[in-house]
């Protein structure tokens, strides 16, 4: 435990350049994390709405875009992917909510290592813009998808986009792996050394665990993407030959020999799989907290849940095979992964059982972060259920790249882990801002937001158990996918209208940040230690001295208190629990 | 001058990972810059250290990568187009062994000579609050520039590893000559770039103490990178040897 984080005491930066551009401030960096994120969420949805209106009316010319090619859709599709998967998903939940709220929530002044908090948030920056650049340089976007498979990606000739989009696409990737290794660094070390006196492991709040056990995880699976990204552009730019095999194309055969494609797809999993973690812990932190504040009762089981983190964690690195079954794999190899992958399915049961038992029998506060927080739940069990049929390889040689696999894992990293981002930004609005969001416009996003996620992820899964494939660009020239076009034209209607929905989310943002009511310390009568400092926070946290914590984070109706609520830095004498 | 006051305002300078530090440490007795509220070096030391420690895990995830795609690229048989059958064309590198022992020496002397240097400063800090006590003189004499010399030997080391690519070029390995020569380069180059980023940081040390910086602030900047130098030689050791008995 450090002393050192006792002391802080000099004042802000001055200049909007240091105070807001480069600033070393934890909470500014949070924020700019982001922004960053919210920019890049707004692309990639729109660029799924093309690939949407494209599937079911792929000759309709479009203002300005005018028609989309079938090549076009893929590069919408590999840039959709990785847009959101890389910059949407692993950089808001816990490169912004973790920067800022995790200092707070430990009771430290800042991060442990400012300058390289600034480094990271920079390097996603430049990653962030190099992405975008491959739409604008000749041949466009690569069209590999998110995953990109060799040899496809690993080829300059393969394809339109597969040039100099492809090699701007693994920079990018590159540059965020360096940028998410020193986040991860900074987390962990920040978590075991910056802990405020009294802040024992088993009184951190499950946010502070998760984004704790999160940056394990990206600090264990980045090096590995990167690693494998260097191999990538070793191959496409200098000859070797480490995923390509003989190969032939347009005819020409190429100079490349004996390189493997599984290799990159073992590479890439390895990475891929626990990177779906780092999408969804996260949400299950923030869940945690708002369950248990808003039904006004501890978390159900809290040692459960952190250990349930933990075995999720380290699950989520022995089950990378499951995404190559059609690889050819052995079936004894096969079955070892299947029996893994089903076995996530224990500690995820226990983390969702103990939510429903935090619920249960409280008295349940509906408000906008807390309906977020079930319909995260409701997400993570409708998408986490289609897991176990796909970790059975018999199933999933027929599922395997079909619209059930969109499906899945849409519902569960893609619209779960965006359910945890809106619970934490209604949340935690008010710390940041000094306002309240909305209720009633909350409440309008939230009902359009859950009815159109469920719209259009749902029919999917019969759509993939109809043989409808991913990743093809339009389906009206299939015979056998004829009688699924209502159903995909229905999908197609349902994401225009839930896009549409975000506006409001996106107005409501803007308009409270300014407008909105203004916001006491602590407005949802929460325990961490966020709330027990003035709102928003001080440059230093907590204004010149170091809180110390005397109980445990979920302390909510405890008998003898004299509130319904226990912060965490009360005095220990208020009631024993 | 100093006098012996409770610490009225610490600032806690950061810094990153064996360097960049962040602001200066704002002392409140000013003057000499030591005395009053002197910023707790201790517990900064054991965060850097603590910091070094988890970055080199993902150091070792990115070897342990490129290891197992070495390990399975070796024993992966390729189809041969001419009789359609699978065979395997993994050709051993021939590596110029002599070259490359030389080259683990310097590095092992470098070893060696952060090690000595990571020692002085840390007695040299250790010492410093007594040397500013007024009337106490230390006695001490000039001190060895041993990391200098580390910059020197490193510096040494990777003019090495360059020479030993020449030599592998003169012998007809190139990057895309075959896998193995492939894995030799990737895997050479990767050290020393890291080995490089660790001589930047050990120039920035010795640039700092030109600087009349705090020699406790040198200190951690030596300290880690000295550990970190360590696990680049043993990292150095790990490559040769897989290259080697796995050629």
């Amino acid at each position: 435990m450090a002393t050192s984080a006792t002391i802080h005491s000099h004042a802000g930066p001055q200049g909007f350049i240091r105070k807001y551009i480069f600033s070393l401030d934890h909470k500014v960096i949070g924020l700019q994390y982001y922004f960053l994120a919210l920019v890049a969420v707004f692309v990639g949805m729109f660029l799924s709405v093309l690939m949407r209106i494209h599937m079911v009316w792929p000759t309709a010319v479009l203002p300005v875009i005018g028609t989309i090619a079938p090549e076009t859709y893929l590069q919408l599709l590999t840039m959709h992917g990785t847009i959101m998967v890389f910059f949407v998903l692993t950089t808001a939940p816990q490169s912004g909510f973790g920067n800022y709220f995790l200092p707070i929530q430990i009771g430290a002044p800042d991060m442990a290592f400012p300058v390289l908090n600034m480094l990271s948030f920079w390097t996603t920056f430049v990653a962030f813009v190099t992405l975008l650049a491959a739409f604008f340089v000749a041949g466009g976007a690569p069209l590999h998808g998110w995953t990109g498979y060799a040899p496809l990606s690993a080829l300059t000739n393969s394809g339109p986009g597969e040039q100099m989009g492809a090699d701007l696409w693994i920079t990018s990737i590159a540059l965020f792996c360096i940028a998410s290794l020193m986040g991860a660094l900074n987390f962990i070390t920040t978590t075991l050394d910056l802990r405020a006196k009294g802040m024992t492991m088993m009184r951190l709040p499950l946010t502070v665990w998760s984004w704790f056990i999160t940056a394990i995880l990206g600090l264990l699976a980045f090096g590995v993407l990167l690693s494998a990204g260097i191999l990538l552009l070793l191959d496409r730019n200098l000859g070797t030959s480490f995923y390509v095999p003989l190969v032939v194309v347009n005819g020409q055969v190429m100079a490349h020999k004996g390189g493997s494609p599984l290799l990159w797809q073992h590479l890439f999993w390895f990475f891929g799989h626990p990177e779906v973690y780092i999408a969804i812990l996260p949400g299950m932190g923030v869940a945690s907290q708002l369950l248990s504040t808003f039904s006004r009762k501890p978390i159900f089981g809290y040692k459960a849940m952190v250990y349930a983190l933990m075995a999720i964690g380290l699950l989520g690195f022995m089950v990378w095979g499951h995404h190559m079954f059609m690889s050819g794999m052995s079936p004894y190899t096969a079955f070892s992964f299947s029996l893994m992958t089903m076995a996530i399915g224990v500690p995820s049961a226990i983390k969702t059982f103990n939510w429903l038992g935090t619920i249960y029998g409280g008295h349940v506060r509906f408000q906008t972060p807390m309906l977020f927080a079930i319909g995260f739940v409701s997400l993570f069990v409708s998408g986490g259920l289609s897991g176990p049929f796909l970790a059975q390889p018999v199933l999933d040689i027929q599922l395997h790249d079909t619209a059930f696999v969109v499906a899945h894992f849409h519902l569960i990293m893609g619209v779960a882990a965006i359910f945890g981002m809106f619970a934490g930004t209604y949340y935690w609005f008010p710390k940041m801002f000094g306002r309240m969001m909305n209720e009633t416009w909350g409440h309008i996003h939230f009902v359009i937001t859950l009815v159109g996620a469920y719209c259009i992820f749902m029919p999917m899964h019969y759509l993939g158990m109809a043989a409808q494939p991913r990743r093809y660009s339009q389906f009206t020239e299939l015979a056998y996918l004829q009688h699924l076009l209502p159903l995909n034209r229905f999908i197609t209607y349902a994401a225009i209208i839930t896009v549409l929905g975000q506006f409001i989310f996106l107005f409501n943002l803007i308009h409270s940040m300014f407008w909105g009511e203004k916001a006491s310390d602590n407005p949802w009568e929460a325990t961490t230690l966020e709330w027990t400092t003035t709102t928003p926070p001080p440059h230093d946290n907590f204004g010149g001295h170091t809180p110390v914590v005397n109980h445990g984070p979920y302390e909510y109706n405890v008998p003898g208190a004299p509130r319904d609520y226990i912060m965490q830095t009360d005095p220990a004498t208020v009631a024993s629990h | 001058m100093a006098t012996f006051s409770p610490p009225v305002s610490i600032d806690v300078p950061k810094t990153g990972q064996g360097g960049g530090s962040g602001r200066p440490p704002a002392f409140s007795g000013g003057g000499d810059g030591r005395g009053d509220g002197l910023p707790d070096y201790g517990a900064r030391l054991r965060r850097v250290r603590l910091g070094l420690a988890i970055g080199l895990t993902s150091v070792t995830m990115i070897f342990v990568s490129l290891t197992s795609a070495y390990v399975v690229r070796r024993g992966l048989p390729t189809i041969d187009e001419r009789t359609n059958t699978y065979v395997r064309d993994w050709i051993p590198v021939d590596l110029p062994v002599t070259l490359l022992l030389i080259n683990t020496l310097l590095l092992m002397a470098s070893s060696i000579t952060v090690e000595l240097a990571r020692r002085q400063i840390a007695r040299q800090a250790a010492l410093a609050s007594v040397g500013s006590i007024p009337g106490v003189s230390l006695g001490e004499g000039k001190s060895f520039p041993w990391l200098a010399l580390t910059v020197l030997l490193g510096g040494g080391f990777l003019t090495g590893q360059w020479m030993a690519w020449r030599e592998l070029a003169d012998r007809g390995f190139y990057l895309a000559t075959s896998a193995s020569s492939s894995f030799v380069y990737l895997l050479t180059a990767t050290h020393a770039v890291h080995l490089a980023g660790g001589m930047l940081v050990l120039l920035y040390a010795v640039a700092v103490s030109l600087l009349h910086k705090p020699v406790e602030e040198r200190g951690i900047v030596v300290d880690v990178t000295a550990w970190y130098w360590h696990f680049m030689f043993l990292l150095w050791l790990y490559i040769f040897g897989l290259l080697w008995f796995m050629r």
